[in-house]
Parts: structure tokens; C-alpha cells; sequence
């Protein structure tokens, strides 16, 4: 009863002065660190500046950026890039309205670049007004999609459905085209390139090793000796061999079995040895998650009748997936890097393309930073927003953890 | 003789060279409520356990509503959605809310529609007094109101038999009650219950028999009241005034 009153109220935050006071210099050590710290990260700040803004030459970066998003995919055929842009942006926006928080990262990164790509400073003939429109209608798709989960009728399922058929329509039919076609007319993946080739690659390995791997993981804990003992060799052949050879194998000696007339895409080949390799250790990292399952899950489920497809769909796989996802966004990301070493197939990815063009030009030759600068930012944004989408996604599905 | 659903002959459960079930008999009516105890140990789970093959008996022969129970799997689907249980550490799907915790099975093993499936979840959940938790996780509950969903799940396949193992062990004493009613008003319905529990308060209150069980053997079994006021056996004596004095 007495409680001095002043107490009741919140303690209000120090104002930044007496933070910097109490964190910084709170002893004469402290302070000596904290200024040299300051004095260093000065000097590291303006010498960065001072270079990108005055003495870097960007003329290797600004001066291609169709290249670099696209390779040399025909210029008169571009629609075709922006019509599947199009496609994800649209539901990339959906996705956004239906699953909330887990995709937005995705959405408005998608959005964000489009934006951005429309509005870049760049001279480039590609980028006419007409096209910088076109790139800019991404955008509003994205909030237009995001727009959309007002109407009811969008249910999750249905956007699922919409992501494979336009992940397929892109990939066969859009993209490629057809031979002989006078509206779809054939462009060849060697034509394929940059950033273009980097997330088909990248995407869909992701997406194709995932149910290879649910097979593969549950394969291993089969009883049948032969798929055990398939699953066990494929899974530790792959896990001890580097991913350089697997694309070696795929683009080279595979093609040496296989008759001319069915000899496979240089690219496509690619994405198996990738979505191969992938799968392997997306594999071993559920087969963890499925070693964290409760047995009790297993007799609960039992014991209201389902058998053994439904308990492993609907019990067991989905909490081992909940279980490894830091796991295998990290492996996703490293995957999403390893696009770059197809380079050695003579394929250009985004990589690729920045060789090309510091090849291309012997003035090019000593501005070799400016690009590989240029190319590990992209990375490292790219990076970032998987592995921040992921933490969104942990927190996300932490709701019904125990 | 009337017409048991549950008749149990012979019936041995090994675990390795371990002799878990060393013959237990056992016939129960329809609508019977039945309580097993005994020392930890004695083989009570193992056993509710074998009625729905969730462990496999050896020797000896278990009849459900006119089913033997085989290596067949169909006789063993359809013996279990016959059979709803509940497990002392609940055992609720920690990835689905209680909801769907409740509808999963109905919609997946029966094929009932979600609208019909979620109509009753919601009608059990008002019964055993949680209806405003439906769309909640496990993980947001408290012990009592998990362990009443996960009747209510064992309730929503509509089975013929409910096996309890020690369905309030886990629970803190304010929530015990809770639990207890939701099974007393279970009992009063007319389902047929199996019931693992030290709960003495409730097996006089709506046991019809209750079985002793001691190394894998029932050594007594009885009315509540030949059990608690005249055992025959000295063993069910000590146990009862172990579990009684404290
Ligand atoms: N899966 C198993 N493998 C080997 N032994 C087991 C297994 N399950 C149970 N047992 C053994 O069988 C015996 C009976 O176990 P059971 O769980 O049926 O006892 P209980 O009467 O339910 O005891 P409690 O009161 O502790 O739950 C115990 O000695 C136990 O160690
Ligand atoms: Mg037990």
C-alpha cells in the first residue's frame, strides 16, 4: 500500500546521448575502442565511396543490363521473357494475399526489381519507354495479385495449381517455343542466359529436388532391401562427390551413351545434375526430421485409423519438414550459388555473362572488380532474401510447435 | 449369455525373451466401463495396447464386436476405427490446430465431407466444454484442455470402444476434474470404456468391473465394491492401501 506512485509508470527509454554514454564510453577503454573504431570505419566508408563514385568505371555494368538478365536471348523475342515475368508477378502477388508474411519477402522483392529495372538510369535501346512500361506493369501485378485475396474464391490450392502450370508453361512451352513455329519460333537455350538462367536453374532444382528427396528419404527407411539399399548408395554416391563432377557426368558422358538424335539439352542437363545433387542432401536433412517425429504421433494416428500413406503424409512428413527448414534454406542457398560453376558447361548464367563482356572489350579487361563487385552484390542480395524469408517462415510455423 | 464386444482368450505378449502378457482372460459387455490397474510395470498399456494392435499379441486369440484380430490389415483397419484412443501425453498432432486435429481423421480415413466433419468437431468440442479453442494450436492449450481435444478426436470417428491409458497422469491436480467429468459424462452415454487409472474416486463412481493386473496377469477383478471393501488377494490389499493412503 505504500508503493510510491511514480513507480506505475513505464520507465521512458534514454534519449540517444545518454546511450551513446552508457554503451560506448562508459570507461576509458570503451572509449579508446569506440573511437578508433569510429575513426577506421570512417576512413573504410569514404574510401568505398571514393571508389564506387569516383573512380570506379561501371561501363562494363550499366552498359549491358540486357545481358546480364537475359543472355542473349533474341531482342525481338523479349515478350516472351516478360509475358513469364508477368506470370510470376501475378502470383507471386496472389501467394502474398493468400499466405500472408511467408511470401511477402518474395512479393515485393519481385515488385522491388521490376520497379526498380524500370526506372533504372541507364541508356540502353532495350530499355524504351514502351519496355520500361512493360517492366513497370510487374509491379502492379504484384499488388494486383495482392489485391485479389479480397475475392474469396482464391484458395491456396488453386494458386498451387497456378504456380505448376505456369512454372511448366514457361519452361516448355514459352520460353523454348516450338520449331518451325511462326508465333512461339524456336529459341535455343544456348541463346538463354544471365539472370534469366540463373533462377531456372536455381528454381527449379529447388523445386524438383524436393519430392525426389521425399522419395529418397523415405526410401531409406523402407524395409524393402532393394529400394533401402538403392536410396542409401544413390544418396552417399552423390553426398561424396563434388558437385563439378555430377555436371561433368551429366553434360559429358551421359551424352556419350545416349544416340545423337536423343542427345539431351546442354541446359536441361544441367538442371538434373543440379536437382540430382540437391536432392541427396535435401534427402539427408529430412531423413533427420523424420528421426525427430515422436513415435506417440505415429500410434495416435494409428490409432484413429489411418494408415500408413496417410500417417506419413499428413503427420510425419509435414512435421519433419517444419523440423529441417534452417537446414534446407541454407542448402537452398548454397544451391542458388552453385548455379554459378554451369559455367564451366559453356553455359551463361549470370557469371557466365559478366566473363563475356570483361572478354569482350580489352578496355573491359582491367575493370574485371567493377563487374565481379557488381555480380556479388546481386548474390548477396538474392542470398539475403531467402534466408530472411526463411526466418519469416520459422516464426511463422512456430505457432504450433510445442 | 449376453453379447460381448471385447472377448479376450489366452492372450501372451513377449518382448524379446521379457513374458510382458502372461495369459490374460477377459470378456466385456457392450457399454461396460472397465478399470485396470496395477504396479507400474504389470503390463496394463501392453494390454489395452494389443485391443488395437498397436502392439501385436502372440499367443492366443482377441475378438472385437465379432472381429479376430489377424496379420490381416483389413481386419486391422477396421478394428481400430472401432477403437478411439486417448494417451497420457495427449499425443495431438502439434502442426494442425485443434480443429483439424479433430476433422483429420473423419475427412482422410471416413471420406466425410469438411463442412459435415467440421460441423461435428465443433458439436463435440461444445461438449466436452472447449468449443472457443478450435482454431487454436496444441501448443496453446493447457494440459486439461489438450487432453479433452484428444478425446474429443478419439470421439469424432464415432467409435464403439474408448481406451484410456492413464489419461490424467500427466495432469496437474486443478486440472484432473476437467478431464474426469468429460470421461464421467462418457460413461454415462453408454460407450464402452477400457480405463487405465489410479483416479479410485472415479472407478467407484462408473467402473462396472474393475481388473487387477500384476506381472502380466489379472489377479483380481470385481465389482468396485467387492474390489475396495473385500479383495480377496493380499497382493490387491497392499497395492490398494499403498495407493489409497497417499
Ligand atoms: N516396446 C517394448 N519393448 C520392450 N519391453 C517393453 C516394451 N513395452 C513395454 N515393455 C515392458 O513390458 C512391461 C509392461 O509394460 P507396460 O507399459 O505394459 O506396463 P504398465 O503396467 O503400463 O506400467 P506403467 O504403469 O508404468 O505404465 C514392462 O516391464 C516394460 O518394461
Ligand atoms: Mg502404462
Amino acid at each position: 500500500m505504500t508503493a510510491p506512485v511514480e513507480n506505475l509508470t513505464a520507465p521512458t527509454s534514454p534519449g540517444p546521448i545518454v546511450w551513446i554514454r552508457r554503451n560506448l564510453f562508459n570507461n576509458w577503454y570503451n572509449s579508446i575502442l569506440s573511437l578508433l573504431t569510429l575513426f577506421i570505419g570512417y576512413f573504410v566508408v569514404t574510401a568505398i565511396f571514393n571508389w564506387v563514385f569516383n573512380i570506379a568505371d561501371w561501363r562494363p555494368v550499366v552498359n549491358f543490363p540486357i545481358l546480364y538478365l537475359v543472355g542473349q536471348f533474341p531482342r525481338d523475342q523479349l515478350w516472351r521473357v516478360f509475358l513469364s515475368t508477368a506470370m510470376v508477378s501475378l502470383l507471386m502477388g496472389m501467394s502474398w494475399g493468400i499466405w500472408g508474411k511467408l511470401v511477402r519477402p518474395f512479393a515485393l522483392s519481385v515488385g522491388a526489381f521490376f520497379g526498380i529495372l524500370a526506372l533504372l538510369p541507364v541508356q540502353s535501346e532495350i530499355l524504351s519507354p514502351a519496355n520500361r512500361a512493360l517492366l513497370f506493369l510487374n509491379l502492379f501485378l504484384v499488388l494486383g495479385g495482392f489485391a485479389l485475396r479480397r475475392f474469396e474464391v482464391l484458395r491456396g490450392r488453386y494458386i498451387a495449381i497456378g504456380w505448376i502450370v505456369a512454372g511448366l508453361l514457361i519452361v516448355l512451352v514459352i520460353l523454348p517455343g516450338f520449331r518451325g513455329s511462326a508465333f512461339l519460333p524456336e529459341i535455343s537455350t544456348t541463346l538463354w542466359g544471365g539472370l534469366l538462367v540463373t533462377l531456372l536453374l536455381a528454381g527449379g532444382g529447388i523445386t524438383l529436388s524436393i519430392p525426389i528427396a521425399i522419395f529418397l528419404a523415405l526410401g531409406r527407411r523402407s524395409s524393402l532391401p532393394v529400394v533401402k539399399g538403392f536410396c542409401v548408395v544413390f544418396i552417399e554416391t552423390v553426398r561424396g562427390v563434388p558437385l563439378i563432377t555430377i555436371l561433368f557426368m551429366f553434360s559429358v558422358i551421359i551424352q556419350l551413351f545416349l544416340p545423337v538424335e536423343s542427345r539431351l539439352d546442354r541446359l536441361f542437363r544441367a538442371l538434373i545434375g543440379m536437382t540430382l545433387f540437391s536432392a541427396a542432401y535435401t534427402a539427408e536433412n529430412l531423413r533427420g526430421g523424420l528421426q525427430a517425429v515422436a513415435l506417440g504421433q505415429i500410434e495416435a494416428a494409428k490409432a484413429v485409423g489411418m494408415n500408413n500413406v496417410l500417417i506419413t503424409g499428413l503427420i510425419v512428413m509435414p512435421q519433419a519438414i517444419r523440423a529441417v527448414i534452417p537446414a534446407l534454406v541454407g542448402q537452398f542457398i548454397s544451391l542458388f550459388k552453385d548455379t554459378t560453376l554451369v559455367l564451366i558447361l559453356g553455359i551463361n548464367e549470370l557469371l557466365g555473362i559478366g566473363k563475356a563482356i570483361i572478354n569482350s572489350d580489352p578496355e573491359f579487361i582491367r575493370l574485371q572488380a567493377e563487374v565481379y563487385i557488381f555480380m556479388a552484390g546481386v548474390y548477396w542480395i538474392l542470398s539475403s532474401i531467402m534466408s530472411y524469408s526463411s526466418r519469416q517462415l520459422e516464426a511463422a510455423l512456430g505457432v504450433g510447435e510445442r | 449369455m449376453s453379447d460381448p464386444i471385447i472377448i479376450c482368450r489366452d492372450v501372451h505378449k513377449w518382448f524379446d525373451d521379457f513374458h510382458a502378457l502372461r495369459g490374460i482372460n477377459m470378456e466385456i459387455d457392450r457399454g461396460e466401463v472397465i478399470v485396470i490397474f496395477g504396479p507400474s510395470g504389470s503390463g496394463k498399456s501392453t494390454f489395452i495396447r494389443t485391443i488395437n494392435r498397436l502392439e501385436e499379441h502372440q499367443r492366443g486369440q482377441i475378438i472385437v464386436d465379432n472381429i479376430e484380430l489377424t496379420h490381416d490389415v483389413r481386419n486391422i483397419a477396421a478394428i481400430r476405427s472401432e477403437i478411439g484412443m486417448v494417451f497420457q501425453s495427449f499425443n495431438l498432432f502439434p502442426h494442425l490446430t485443434v480443429r483439424q486435429n479433430i476433422t483429420l481423421a473423419p475427412i482422410w480415413v471416413k471420406k466425410i465431407p469438411k463442412e459435415e466433419a467440421d460441423e461435428i468437431a465443433m458439436k463435440l468440442l461444445i461438449r466436452v466444454g472447449c468449443p472457443e479453442q478450435a482454431d487454436k494450436f496444441p501448443a496453446q492449450l493447457s494440459g486439461g484442455q489438450q487432453q479433452r481435444v484428444a478425446i474429443t478426436r478419439a470421439l469424432a470417428m464415432e467409435p464403439k470402444i474408448m481406451l484410456f491409458d492413464e489419461p490424467t497422469s500427466a495432469l496437474d491436480p486443478e486440472m484432473i476434474k476437467e478431464v474426469l467429468d468429460v470421461m464421467i459424462s462418457l460413461a454415462n452415454s453408454g460407450m464402452t470404456m477400457l480405463v487405465i487409472t489410479h483416479e479410485m474416486g472415479f472407478a467407484r463412481a462408473v467402473a462396472d468391473r474393475m481388473f487387477f493386473f500384476d506381472e502380466g496377469l489379472v489377479v483380481e477383478s470385481g465389482t468396485p465394491d467387492e474390489i475396495f471393501e473385500h479383495p480377496k488377494e493380499d497382493r490387491t490389499k497392499l497395492f490398494l492401501s499403498q495407493i489409497l493412503t497417499h
